[in-house]
């Protein structure tokens, strides 16, 4: 004899909301939602109560004012009586600007250290795991104060540069000058100026390079150009490649692509390089770069760079030794193997902890705070806060700049990751 | 054929000959290893310079340094005397002189067992975690452990962390007692909501009542006491721990189904995550006040250290979540077919085996925190950085700088170096297991 179950009843009883599986996700997301709304609102009523007890507002209407306050490296024309939006302008390309400078050289350092630390050489792989794991180890607080310090404590002071028997000497030719007010070095300056007047000695430091912008624009159109047509060539070569089996020789055609072109913009420009000296108490000319640049620059660079070597590393023991000798039971030329076979799986491993290392690198740079460099946490979420006494907007403003730089480099990372992924099953 | 000769055929075998002096030993080894092209032969070269360089201008440095002087002016005079006037040497008599302030910060110097002891309960209340050899009765030490912790460093009546404590109980009682008679849906709300009403409204009073009645108590240390390395290792210790079950939830929420409870853990994670942490800790220190009702204001290492615990969670959520996506499939489906709720398989069948995976991302994560806890120096905390620059501003100490980072640095290094082993220990142990 077999029992039958009851059928289930139709309609809706309030105890489905609970027992049914069906119905109680419902359940379970509305509670949630109304906790949520409920601490919203919560946290909000408590601000707008404080705000009144202080009897402050909220609104945006400070940016327009004057800020009063002076930023000594600025990318942009940038004057005290502008307003506080500038002055948070300036520093975030101040944030921009030393986080791409400390991608560029973390990934070059990077990539070096990783590839020697899998050397044979001995004394090289150990030399390279001691600087990877002291500056893992290590707070990056600690190094940029410490690379602070070498820079103001132990560098040489300019009026030693100064006279017949100086103590010091510029390196370079004469080029770069090392000093405990930072490091100078050449700039190029135009003769034939397309922006009109010849870009005159910069008042302030890194500013030399937004003066001559126009002919900044002309040489980086040129190479564009450049290395357009020098995709062309190579497209080209493939294609006989495919018709012929041959491959032309190409490099000489696509070196003089990349030099030439912009060696006669340079020329036609009238590009000088003009390299700072001592005048009065101080070096003049050239580009100035601030010990806080230096340490800030460098520490970040050398700390995450250290990352960068062990995610390289993997990246490239990652790819087994069959696929080069595949690549060369297939006929692939040795010099071609590492750019078709390697390089395309090994990438596929190492560029979404890269772009996660530059992310952290970007939030790093807030670090600033150390050695006084004046980026958005200095400019907007410092000075401005102080004098306009507006925490609430100013630090959300400040958390909007590092939380969309975040969503927008994340976000190609995605998009990346999407367009590499192994088309599996 | 006879009659030929018999040729000669040896009946004994030459010794063997020694390889050549270039193929064995040291000098084979170079040769492989040092020089084999012109290219590492360069490299090998550069290296060595380097490792010189640094050597000879560091070396006389340290050995020379200077460990008994109580000021930099005696530690100078004494190189002065020592060599030919012109040579370096380090000074670290400041470490000698200011160890336990370095250690310590301003905590009271009779009271320095405190932290020692509150250390010793945190190991022995994370032994049953780490090794699952131990009995499993020692987890009673580990669930007590962070009350005692938190009242031998701050000290005060007991009574607090009892009270507080207490709250878990009503929270398990709740539980039980609902579960028992409704769904467990009704249960784990019970479970949150009453011990909140009772921390909110009942813990306080409770506390000062008894404590009224029967004061027993230690001497009470303010939080500006706290400095040195145990502010590092307070402030991590205690975020790392009250983040684990946070960044659990969250990686439980971002892989859930429910589309309300997934969007709030992943606008969470990625605001956490996108933002830097010193933008979070001046939002400890300037903002925390504007959201809580008017009048109240906290201490501020208890805000750092709920910032910074917000801050790991998210990380750890993430950590948690590679976790539990490198699970197959069929575990989430066995725990589906066997009948089991979804708390019953998060508990029985998959949390188990995610933890255990994230476990070296964890301690990464630890790794990463316990590092970036030099940063609340910003806020005007003495972490080892800030009692460093306050070190300098004394008299006798003004202007000294290397000595004070190399300490810091080295003690960091060691910390960070071991952990960081520990995690790659574990990573190959759950290779092998796994394979």
């Amino acid at each position: 004899m077999s029992t039958l179950t009851d059928p289930p009843k139709p309609g809706f009883r309030l105890s489905q909301l609970i027992y049914d599986t069906r119905y109680r996700s419902i359940t379970i997301q509305v509670i949630a939602l109304a906790l949520i709304v409920a601490a919203f609102w919560w946290l909000g009523n408590n601000t707008v109560n404080n705000l009144n007890a202080l009897g402050k507002d909220f609104n945006f209407g400070f940016l327009n004012n004057a800020a009063g306050y002076d930023i000594n490296q600025k990318l942009i024309a940038y004057n005290n009586q502008m307003s506080h939006g500038r002055a948070a302008l300036v520093g975030i390309l101040n944030t921009l600007l030393v986080a791409f400078l400390g991608c560029i050289a973390a990934l070059i350092i990077g990539v070096f250290v990783g590839v020697l630390r899998l050397s044979k050489n001995w004394v090289v792989s150990k030399l390279m795991a001691v600087y990877v794991e002291g500056f893992r180890n290590v707070p990056l607080l600690i190094w940029i104060l410490l690379i602070g310090a070498v820079m103001s404590e132990s560098m040489p002071q300019p009026r030693e540069f100064r006279g017949e028997n100086a103590t010091q000497s510029m390196y370079f030719s004469d080029n770069v000058a090392v000093t405990n007010r930072g490091i100078w070095i050449p700039r190029i300056g135009f003769t034939n100026s397309v922006s009109g007047e010849e870009a005159v000695a910069p008042v302030e430091g890194a500013a030399a390079v937004a003066s001559g912008g126009l002919d900044w624009l002309l040489v980086l159109g040129t190479l564009g150009l450049s290395l357009f047509a020098m995709r062309l060539v190579r497209q080209r070569a493939d294609r006989i490649q495919q018709a012929t089996g041959e491959r032309p020789t190409t490099w000489y055609q696509r070196l003089g692509l990349l030099v030439i072109p912009v060696g006669i913009v340079l020329f036609l420009l009238g590009a000088t390089i003009v390299s700072p000296y001592l005048k009065g108490f101080n070096f003049t000319e050239g580009i100035h770069l601030r010990n806080s640049l230096i340490a800030l620059w460098f520490a970040l660079s050398l700390y995450t760079g250290a990352f960068i070597a062990e995610i390289v590393r993997a990246g490239i023991l990652a790819v087994s030794k069959g696929q080069s000798e595949a690549a060369a039971a297939l006929g692939i030329q040795p010099s071609r193997t590492m750019n078709l076979v390697i390089l395309p799986q090994a990438m596929r491993v190492i560029i979404p902890p890269l772009i996660s290392q530059f992310l952290n690198l970007t939030k790093n740079s807030s670090l600033a705070i150390a050695v006084g460099y004046m980026d958005v946490r200095a400019t907007l979420g410092g000075i401005t806060i102080n004098q306009t006494g507006r925490e609430l907007e100013g630090m959300l403003l400040m958390g909007a700049f590092y939380l969309a730089l975040s969503l927008v480099i994340s976000g190609g990372m995605n998009y990346y990751n999407r367009s590499t992924q192994l088309a599996e099953r | 054929m006879s009659d030929t000769p018999i040729t000669y055929v040896r009946d004994t075998m030459l010794p063997q000959k020694a390889p050549p002096t270039s193929e064995i030993g040291p000098v084979r080894w170079v040769r492989e290893n040092l020089f084999s092209s012109p290219m590492n032969a360069i490299l090998t070269i550069l290296s060595l310079y380097i490792v010189y360089t640094v050597i000879s201008h560091v070396g006389p440095w340290l050995i020379n340094g200077i460990w008994d002087a109580d000021s930099l002016t005696e530690c100078r005079e004494i190189i002065a005397a020592s060599g030919d006037g012109h040579h370096s040497a380090a000074c670290f008599g400041v470490i000698t002189a200011r160890w336990h302030q370095l250690v310590f910060g301003y905590y009271p110097s009779e009271l320095y067992w405190r932290p020692v002891l509150a250390l010793l309960v945190f190991f022995v209340g994370i032994a049953p975690v780490l090794f699952p050899s131990l009995p499993r009765k020692l987890f009673i030490v580990s669930m007590i452990a962070p009350f005692l912790c938190f009242w031998l460093l701050w000290g005060g009546s007991i009574w607090l962390p009892i009270s507080i404590a207490l709250g878990f109980g009503v929270g398990v009682v709740a539980f039980k007692l609902l579960s028992a008679s409704a769904s467990s849906l009704v249960a784990i709300i019970g479970a949150i909501v009453l011990p909140l009403i009772y921390w909110l409204y009942l813990s306080g009073p409770l506390a000062s009542g008894l404590a009224s009645i029967v004061p027993l108590g230690i001497e009470f240390v303010p939080s500006r006491s706290f400095g040195g390395f145990m502010l590092s290792i307070v402030i991590g210790l205690s975020a790392i721990v009250i983040s684990l079950p946070l960044g659990i939830l969250l990686a439980l929420g971002r892989q859930s189904d429910l589309f309300i409870i997934k969007t709030c853990a992943v606008v969470f994670i990625e605001v956490i995550r996108g933002v830097p942490l010193i933008v979070w800790l001046f939002t400890a220190q300037l903002l925390l006040n504007y959201f809580l009702p008017p009048g109240s204001n906290f201490d501020l290492t208890l805000r750092v250290i709920i910032m910074v615990t917000l801050f790991a969670s998210a990380y750890i959520a993430e950590v948690v979540r590679g976790g539990l996506a490198a699970l197959p499939k069929g575990q989430y489906e066995g725990g589906d077919s066997l009948g089991l709720n979804y708390w019953q398989s998060m508990q029985l069948i998959i949390l188990p085996q995610a933890l255990k995976i994230s476990i070296p991302g964890i301690v990464n994560t630890f790794i990463g925190l316990f590092k970036d806890t030099t940063l609340v120096v910003f806020i005007g905390l003495f972490d080892p950085l800030g009692i460093a620059s306050a070190i300098r501003a004394t008299t006798e100490w003004n202007g000294i700088y290397w000595e004070l980072f190399l300490f810091i640095g080295i003690m960091f290094f060691i910390s960070c170096f071991s952990m960081g082993r520990y995690s790659l220990y574990l990573e190959k142990k759950l290779q092998r297991e796994h394979r």
